[in-house]
């Protein structure tokens, strides 16, 4: 599959949590990468995992189905995934596909890092 | 937009393989037919997922993967004689691959939190009108259209439809 270079911006290991800050559209082009470096943050069973979507200005289901599939393996050990910084775009999506409500969204990082 | 068949609206009609690096740029397209319908732009922004949606799902399911198979789409803007505000617009999307049964294209329950399965839940919420049809010879063909004075779930902040 075609990848897009430079979707995980960066990836930031805290005391207690985990930070991945993505720049660019999140489509199933772009959502393996996304899902490579979930599993990848997830096998070290940080207590928040916390994914910045200050730089995404778009996403479509694929990128709605790997946050639901982390989702569940987070809460399998018993951790948290929280979405920080949706922008208007990117929240409509998961308005529109009921998701809103299931997630853990907030505005910042500094709010979300803490378990 | 079909062959044999004259528009009634100004149209135009792209064919681009079924890679996912090519997602892009049927985005923008539809991007600016939108805009070019007189959509407001929240709107355009539904549209734009919708159309990405099916053509999504002509990778994944249609052809099984990407690969370079065509997927076709046809735009027509409804009514648009001149210069006059259109209104609404359709796109035909067509693809070659695996034929299925129309019936069982219909959205899944949303309130089962799983991954997968939201690309047709997302087109009908945003799309006035659906219509998966067995496309002659080979493939699905997909008319969706989004009109600017419609009642429906995808029509949301939408000012232009409250005048």
């Amino acid at each position: 599959m075609d990848q897009t270079p430079g979707l995980i911006e960066s990836i930031e290991r805290l005391e207690e949590a985990t930070v991945l800050r993505l720049a660019g559209d999140v489509d199933l082009n772009s959502s393996p990468q996304l899902r490579q470096a979930l599993r990848q943050v997830v096998t070290r069973r940080p207590k928040v995992i916390v994914v910045n979507l200050g730089g995404v200005q778009y996403m479509d289901s694929s990128g709605l189905a790997t946050l639901v599939e982390a989702l569940k393996r987070i809460a399998e050990y018993g951790g948290q995934l929280r979405l920080v910084r949706l922008n208007p775009r990117v929240a409509a999506v998961f308005e529109i596909s009921q998701l809103d409500k299931v997630f853990d969204v907030l505005a910042d990082e500094q709010e979300a890092v803490h378990p | 937009m079909t062959p044999g068949s004259e528009p009634t609206g100004p149209c135009l009609f792209i064919r681009v393989p079924s890679q996912t690096r090519f997602l892009a740029v049927e985005r923008a397209l539809v991007r600016q037919v939108g805009l070019l319908a007189g959509f407001p732009p929240e709107t355009v922004d539904r549209i734009v997922l919708a159309i990405d949606e099916a053509c999504t799902n002509i990778i994944r399911h249609g052809y099984g993967g990407p690969c370079d198979r065509p997927i076709e789409i046809g735009v027509e803007l409804l009514g648009a004689a001149g210069d006059g505000q259109p209104a609404g617009v359709t796109f035909v999307i067509r693809d070659y691959g695996r034929q299925v049964d129309p019936a069982k294209l219909v959205p899944r329950d949303v309130g089962e939190v799983r991954p997968g399965g939201l690309g047709v839940h997302i087109i009908h919420q945003v799309m006035d009108k659906v219509e998966y049809s067995r496309a002659e010879g080979a493939g699905m063909k997909l008319t969706l259209t989004k009109r600017h004075n419609a009642c429906g779930p995808g029509n949301g902040p939408d000012p232009a439809a409250k005048t």
